[in-house]
Parts: C-alpha cells; sequence; structure tokens
C-alpha cells in the first residue's frame, strides 16, 4: 500500500481519545468535538541500498564540485566534521548515518593515499559526547581507529588556540570558526537533516564556531524575525548563517557537504502505537499502551527516564547528496518537505502540544523547565510554514510534568539560569542585555564545558532565545500537568487537566475557541494556508 | 396507564445496572477505538456502518423472534426498570400509517422504552434510525441492534443521500420509523436543536410525523460524558456509581398530534415545527395539555420568540437546576443498609 500523506482530522463523537505525549509517559485526551488533529505523513520507503546511495551521492555530486574522489590526494589536509549528539532525536538504531557516510568517505580517502585525516565532531556550544556516543555515531571501527592517536576530537569554541578568525560580513558578524576545519584541504561535513532548520551554511557557520560568531544569530533580535526558522527564506537566523557561510567559501575553506534525510520512523515495534492513528491501534497497539502506561505509572521518573533514553530508533535514510553546500542543502529541503508536510488550512485559536521526554538537548539527560520551554516554544510552536498554525494572541497548551530537575554535569548553567534570572525577568530582551555576558564569560561554566560534559554557560539563554517568537506571538502558554511552582517561574499558567487548560484558555480567546492538537512526535511540519 | 414494580425488580435492575457498568468501564483503549465518522474505512469489505447489509432483519421469521422477545422479555422487563406513564395514545388510533416518530433524546433506552410503549399495530412494524458510526461500528453490534430493534444504520454528522433514501423507501414499504432530529443524545435533558432529517423524510414520502416527548428517561440510564471522570468527584463514593448503569426510576411516554407539511412550508420550517410540537409535549409533564397549550401561547404571543425546549443560556447546573429533579424515591430502594 501507498504512503498516506499527513492528515488533519475533525473530531467528532466517535473520536477516541487522542494520545498525548506527558514527558516520560503518555496520556489519552478527549478532545472537543470539531478540534482537529494533525497527523504526521506516515514514513517513505527507506533507501534500498544505502552504502550505494552514498558511494553514489560522493561520486555525483551537486553545485560547483568535483567528485570526491578527485579531490582527495596525497599529502592533503582531510577534516571531516559531523552533527553531534543533538542528532537525530531519539537517537538511531547502529548502525548511524553518520558511520556510514564516514566510512565510504575514509574509504576513498584510503585509496586515494590521504594520511592527514582528522575527525570534529561539530558540537558548537554543546556538550562533548561520551565514547560510548561516539562510538555509537561512528561505529567501533572508525572510533578505535582515530581516537586512541588522538585524532578524533571534539570542537572546543573556547579553545583560543584551535579557532581562526576570518574577518566579519557585510553586516559586521564575526566569523570565528575551528582552526582545523578552516586550515585543511578539504573540509568534509557529513549531516543529518532531521528538521528542514538543520543543515546548509548552518552546518559549518554555527557548528563549527565560536561565541563570538555565534552570538550574531542566537539573540532575541534575530529569532523574533525568524518566522519560523524552519523556513529558512524567512528566517533570519538561517539569513545571517547564509552571510557566514558564504564569507567563509570566499574566504578559501573547500567545504564538500553531505547531508542525508530520514524517514519518520521514530519508534521501535514495541511502542509502534506512538505513531499510529489511534482509531487505527489493534490489540497488540491497545495491550502495549495500557501495559506501557501502567508499568510507567509505577516506576520513579528517574526510571522512566531512563527506560526512554535507552530507546533507539528505527529511522532509515530516504536521501544522500553531496557537493557545493547550497545546491546540496536546496534538495535536502526538498527531501525533509517530502516526508514531514502537511497541509493545513487556516490557524487556530489554541494549539494544543504533548511534549515527549526528548529534545536535542537532554539526549541521556534531563528535560529540565527550561528545555521544556524551548522545546515547545522553539520547536514545535516553530513547525510551520507560511504563518503559525496558532493565531497571534492565540494561546498554546503544553503537556509536560515540567519538574525542576537539572543534570548538573550536563545542565549546571541551567540551574543559575532558573534561579538567578528567570526570578528577575523571563523577557528575553532584558535578558540577552543584563544577564548574558556575564554567563557567556564565567571561567567556572568554560572549564565545565571544555573539561566535563556541560553545556556552554551561555546555551541556556539561546533556549530562551529559541521561545521568543512565540513569546511575543502567543496571548497565554499553558502547561497541563506540570509542577506549578516551575510553570510559573517560566512565566506560564500551570493547569491540572486538559480540561481545566481549556477553561483558563477562555479567558484569551473566549468561550468557543478552535483547537488544534499537533499529533508529534513523529515530527511534521505544518504548511499553513 | 403506571406500571408497577418490586423487589424482585430492583434485584433484575441491579443485575442489568451491574452488567452496563461492566461494558462501560472497558473503554478505549481496553476496549477497541471507534473509528471518527470524518475518516473513510479502508476496507470496503467489512461491510459495517453505512454498509451493512440488514435486509434480513425485516424477514417474517426474524420479525417474529424479535416480537416474541419484544413482548415476553423487554415489556415486562420495561414495565419493572422503568414503569411508564403513556400519553397521547389517541392520536395515533385514527392515523395512517406508516408514520415518522420524531422523539426527543437523553438516553440509550429511549429506544426500547419507546417501542415497548407502541401500540401492538405500531410495534412490530417499526424500525429505528440508529447512528452507523456507534450502533453500525462492528460486526456484533450490527447484528445485535438490527435484530432486537430492527435498527438501520443513518449518517448523522451530515447529509447523506443514501441513508436518506433508504429509510424513504422502506417508509414507502410500510415500516414505521422512530427517528431522533437532535441526533444524540442530550448532554443535560433539555432538547438540542432539531435537525432536518424527519421532516425532509416526511415532506419526500409524504407521511406523518409524531412527536413524542420522553421524559425521565435519564434517570433510567444517564450519559456518561466524557469517561470515567465524568461520573463524579469520588472514586468509590456513590457519585460515582450513580453515573454509571440501570437504575430504576418512572419514566412518561406523551405522543402529540400528527403533523404533515404545509403547502409550501420547507424542511427547515417543518422541523422547527415538529420541534416545538415535542417542546409543548414537555410542558404537559407537570401539567396538563391545557397548561402546556396556554403556557406556549403566552410564548407566542411575544414577538420573535421561539418555542423549543432548549433550556435556559446560563451555566451547567442552573440549566440543570431548571430542568426537573429526578425522583426522590424510587420504590423498591433499601431504606437502610443491610
Amino acid at each position: 500500500m501507498s504512503r498516506r500523506p499527513g492528515f488533519v482530522l475533525e473530531v467528532d463523537k466517535s473520536t477516541p481519545p487522542t494520545l498525548f505525549w506527558d514527558g516520560e509517559g503518555f496520556t489519552l485526551e478527549t478532545l472537543p468535538e470539531g478540534s482537529r488533529v494533525i497527523y504526521a505523513p506516515e514514513p517513505m520507503k527507506a533507501l534500498d541500498d544505502p552504502y550505494g546511495a552514498i558511494r553514489h551521492a560522493l561520486l555525483n555530486p551537486l553545485g560547483d564540485r568535483d567528485p570526491l574522489p578527485a579531490l582527495l590526494f596525497a599529502g592533503m589536509k582531510l577534516t571531516i566534521c559531523f552533527d553531534d549528539i543533538s542528532l537525530p532525536l531519539p537517537p538511531m538504531e547502529s548502525p548511524d548515518i553518520r558511520q556510514m557516510v564516514i566510512e565510504t568517505v575514509l574509504d576513498m580517502a584510503a585509496d586515494a593515499g590521504v594520511d592527514d585525516v582528522m575527525l570534529v565532531a561539530a558540537l558548537a556550544l554543546h556538550r562533548r559526547m561520551t565514547e560510548d556516543e561516539l562510538r555509537h555515531a561512528l561505529g567501533n571501527r572508525v572510533y578505535d581507529a582515530f581516537a586512541p592517536h588522538g585524532l578524533l576530537t571534539q570542537h572546543d569554541a573556547e579553545d583560543p588556540e584551535n579557532l581562526l578568525f576570518l574577518g566579519q560580513t557585510d553586516e559586521g558578524e564575526d566569523i570565528e570558526i575551528n582552526k582545523r576545519a578552516a586550515t585543511s584541504d578539504l573540509l568534509v561535513y557529513v549531516n543529518i537533516n532531521l528538521v528542514a532548520m538543520d543543515g546548509g551554511h548552518k552546518s559549518v557557520a554555527t557548528g563549527l564556531a565560536s561565541y563570538r560568531s555565534l552570538r550574531h544569530h542566537h539573540n532575541p533580535h534575530t529569532m523574533t524575525h525568524s518566522k519560523s526558522f524552519m523556513d529558512a527564506p524567512k528566517s533570519e537566523l538561517h539569513s545571517s548563517n547564509w552571510r557566514m557561510g558564504r564569507f567563509i567559501a570566499d574566504a578559501g575553506v573547500k567545504i564538500f557537504q553531505i547531508e542525508t534525510t530520514l524517514n519518520t520512523d521514530t519508534f521501535p515495534p514495541s511502542f509502534s502505537f506512538l505513531q499510529k492513528r489511534e482509531w487505527e491501534w489493534n490489540l497488540r497497539d491497545r495491550a502495549s499502551y495500557a501495559a506501557s502506561s501502567a508499568a510507567l505509572g509505577k516506576v520513579p521518573p528517574r526510571m522512566a527516564r531512563q527506560i526512554f533514553h535507552s530507546i533507539k530508533s528505527p529511522h532509515a535514510m530516504t536521501s544522500v547528496q553531496a557537493g557545493e553546500v547550497e545546491a546540496v542543502h536546496a534538495v535536502t529541503t526538498e527531501n525533509v518537505w517530502a516526508q514531514q508536510g502537511v497541509d493545513v488550512t487556516g490557524q487556530t485559536d489554541i494549539m494544543t502540544l504533548g511534549l515527549p521526554y526528548i529534545c536535542p538537548y537532554n539526549v541521556n539527560s534531563i528535560m529540565n523547565p527550561i528545555l521544556v520551554a524551548c522545546l515547545g516554544l522553539g520547536y514545535f510552536f516553530n513547525l510551520y510554514r507560511g504563518k503559525p498554525l496558532v493565531r497571534e494572541g492565540g494561546v498554546l497548551i503544553l503537556r509536560h510534568p515540567t519538574r525542576p530537575e537539572f543534570h548538573p554535569g550536563h545542565h549546571p548553567s541551567y540551574i543559575d539560569f532558573y534561579e538567578q534570572v528567570l526570578t528577575q525577568t523571563v523577557d528575553p530582551v532584558r535578558i540577552h542585555k543584563e544577564f548574558e555576558e556575564s554567563f557567556a564569560t564565567d571561567p567556572w561554566y568554560i572549564h565545565l564545558y571544555r573539561t566535563g560534559h556541560a553545556y556552554h554557560g551561555v546555551h541556556p539563554f539561546y533556549m530562551w532565545y529559541w521561545c521568543a517568537h512565540a513569546l511575543e506571538h502567543l496571548g497565554r502558554v499553558i502547561i497541563v500537568g506540570g509542577d506549578p511552582v516551575a510553570v510559573r517561574r517560566l512565566g506560564f499558567s500551570p493547569a491540572s487537566s486538559m480540561n481545566d487548560a481549556l477553561e483558563i484558555a477562555s479567558d484569551v480567546v473566549g468561550p468557543s475557541p478552535t483547537l488544534t492538537h499537533l499529533h508529534a512526535p513523529p515530527i511534521m511540519m505544518a504548511d499553513v494556508h | 396507564m403506571v406500571a408497577g414494580g418490586g423487589s424482585a425488580g430492583g434485584g433484575v435492575g441491579a443485575a442489568a445496572g451491574r452488567l452496563m457498568n461492566l461494558a462501560r468501564s472497558t473503554r478505549f483503549p481496553l476496549s477497541a477505538p471507534s473509528w471518527p465518522s470524518t475518516v473513510d474505512r479502508p476496507d470496503p469489505d467489512r461491510k459495517i456502518g453505512l454498509d451493512y447489509d440488514h435486509e434480513w432483519s425485516r424477514r417474517y421469521p426474524v420479525r417474529l423472534a424479535r416480537a416474541m422477545v419484544m413482548d415476553n422479555v423487554a415489556r415486562p422487563l420495561a414495565r419493572v426498570v422503568a414503569p411508564a406513564t403513556v400519553r397521547g395514545l389517541e392520536h395515533l388510533k385514527h392515523v395512517e400509517g406508516p408514520v415518522i416518530f420524531a422523539a426527543n433524546h437523553a438516553s440509550h433506552v429511549d429506544t426500547p422504552l419507546l417501542l415497548t410503549t407502541l401500540p401492538v399495530e405500531f410495534r412490530h412494524r417499526t424500525i429505528v434510525a440508529a447512528a452507523s458510526d456507534y450502533f453500525f461500528d462492528r460486526t456484533w453490534k450490527s447484528i445485535l441492534w438490527s435484530f432486537s430493534l430492527a435498527a438501520i444504520p443513518i449518517e448523522r454528522s451530515k447529509v447523506n443521500r443514501r441513508s436518506a433514501d433508504m429509510a424513504a423507501e422502506l417508509l414507502e414499504d410500510g415500516w414505521n420509523l422512530v427517528i431522533f432530529p437532535e441526533g444524540g443524545r442530550s448532554p443535560d435533558g433539555w432538547t438540542q436543536e432539531f435537525r432536518g432529517g424527519a421532516a425532509y423524510l416526511a415532506r419526500r414520502t409524504g407521511r406523518p410525523v409524531v412527536p413524542v416527548y420522553l421524559h425521565g428517561t435519564r434517570h433510567v440510564l444517564p450519559k456518561v460524558a466524557g469517561g470515567r471522570d465524568a461520573r463524579g468527584p469520588g472514586g468509590s463514593g456513590s457519585e460515582s456509581r450513580r453515573g454509571g448503569g440501570l437504575r430504576r426510576s418512572p419514566i412518561s411516554v406523551l405522543f402529540g398530534a400528527p403533523l404533515t407539511p404545509d403547502e409550501g412550508e420547507n424542511a427547515r420550517r417543518f422541523s422547527e415545527r415538529i420541534e416545538a410540537s415535542v417542546a409543548i409535549l414537555a410542558r404537559e409533564v407537570d401539567g396538563d395539555w391545557w397548561v402546556a397549550r396556554r403556557s406556549v401561547s403566552r410564548v407566542d404571543a411575544r414577538p420573535g420568540a421561539e418555542l423549543s425546549h432548549r433550556g435556559p443560556e446560563a451555566p451547567a447546573w442552573r440549566r440543570a437546576w431548571d430542568l426537573d429533579t429526578p425522583p426522590n424515591q424510587v420504590r423498591g430502594m433499601k431504606r437502610w443498609p443491610e
């Protein structure tokens, strides 16, 4: 049977309750009649021969690039950079796409007699990956060949010895990126394009940059002018990255971009009900839901978290393209939309979301309240093209436990941001002006970022700026089932049930609002007409 | 006419109630999900919903079996569980069938209770329009309702030519039709706006519409909206039990004078007239026909006033307050704990 496209359901009397994610769990909610539920398109067919497709892409590049073997020669300096732990979500079953692509690139490099090869995880200001995480992403063969010799590194945005200032764009944006990558004869970037925001010039201009560079596009002004940042032509975030990327290319950095897309086969068979339409749940789905709900309700949150973070997604590659950055990214973006796009007619007064246990910044970690806000208002709110799914002045209702819990090793500056900044203000502009620099330059946070597995001191600020467009657009944000103190700290309204949330929302949108639920994950993009 | 009941009936009612509670407790995801009526089913071979072939349920042997169950099981049980006061049967004496019975709808027991109060010349020659997405979404349900109620599947969320053609053909074949023009059970006992199906069929077939008001059925088997939480604040308290199964309670069934569309009267106008007739019957419950007529006259005297039984535009508790009160005491109720 052919793949079914995305679908907008109108809820009626016969509609069974709708699944909502609720952090490390899920629940069923009965939505009012007339509500809309947006379901993701079914997964595209995986490439039959992924290794063959990768080789084909490397030998038949797009844009102004020679085939990869023609760019490789003995005595050259080759740097292979790759996306970090934040992609894909959840982490995919082995072999990871990065492993497949990098092995193929290394085969060609070996054939060409290239000796000076270094691998760099493009972390930007994210936490360093652990050995296990690197082994999972790259495979043991690659890890054991490079890591023991110091040839597998992770980008350090605070290492002045290994950063190179290339200059400023016409807009005055500083460009400072990884020196090894910038001074190589060829920089091969291996990307996973989970959503339309990823990839393109953003890969190098963000993934390999320093705070000095990143602050030009990670700020409230850029974020409120990115509508949305999933729609590159209307995203100031991307405009800035594109200016930087072109400057980097003009500065002589030769980039061979390899981009891949995934299907939305997000959960393993034991959790397949999470990506099915409720009225199509069979006996096994219903039993799985009942058993997992009952079990998750009995175990402590910490154990539930461990269970969920052990999930490996059966994502499969649907396309791979290589060559010049912009030519490659145009095709990649089309492929992402082909998988994830859903046509939606008209905006809504209320948008509801069930937030899952994972976002790009808490893989193998804890979803703290700031990340809850970022996932709901930053990521899910922005999964649109055209117009936001919810109208200006509308209400966003999230479902998540929002516990005030933090991973002290991964998110140390988040704790202080939560205690010292959000207690003063939730206004992104004021936060940017009054607090950002002290966190960004704090030597303790820098030390933890460079030597431990901590996100950079400025990272919680970026998460908050990620919410800026939604905060400006929405009339109210309500979190159902969240810790009331934590929810209020974020500047949102707590509600104990969906009915309470709708009652609270009626103060803003009136007694008979329209309601739309985004049934994600799996990830989808609303093309709102 | 008031049918009596005793303590034995209380036992039967309680057992039936427990069964109903058990059935209700197995909701999705423990039971299979219902199918949204806005979504097409992928497998047309399943032959349920509107596609269900119910012709067998009107063959003579099946009608005979249904009549035996109706007369020997359903009617005695109804007398015990829901002793009925029936008014207006005289209107059916001189009407020439087949007719369309258009009734308000507050409970799942409306259909069997209405059928069991019909005179015998109508009772065994009446089909029931039932929501295809609810009563015909499983094969076993389709068989059950086709047999027990002579139900036919009707699309209730939108106008459907197939539904209308089928109902019209059966009327022309001499079958009376029970239809609930509200399209679903009332959430609070007040009547919802009537849809145009009954009026359309009457105009199309020329058959009269008999308005019917069913009073008190929501106390026999209340509608439980929104799942377990809606049953009451306590998990095991009396409120949570009261939301569910059958309870003994008296009811009233009032038949109005048959209506036929006037010359040039469109279906919408005729539907409003049917709804108004049911509203008049509702007013007869607490008094008599004359009191109801006079109150109606007073309402009609106000310019622009509409006659309906939809209740005040007020918060839920006020609407409930204005409607009626459940019977204070039901015969057979235990007066002290055993």
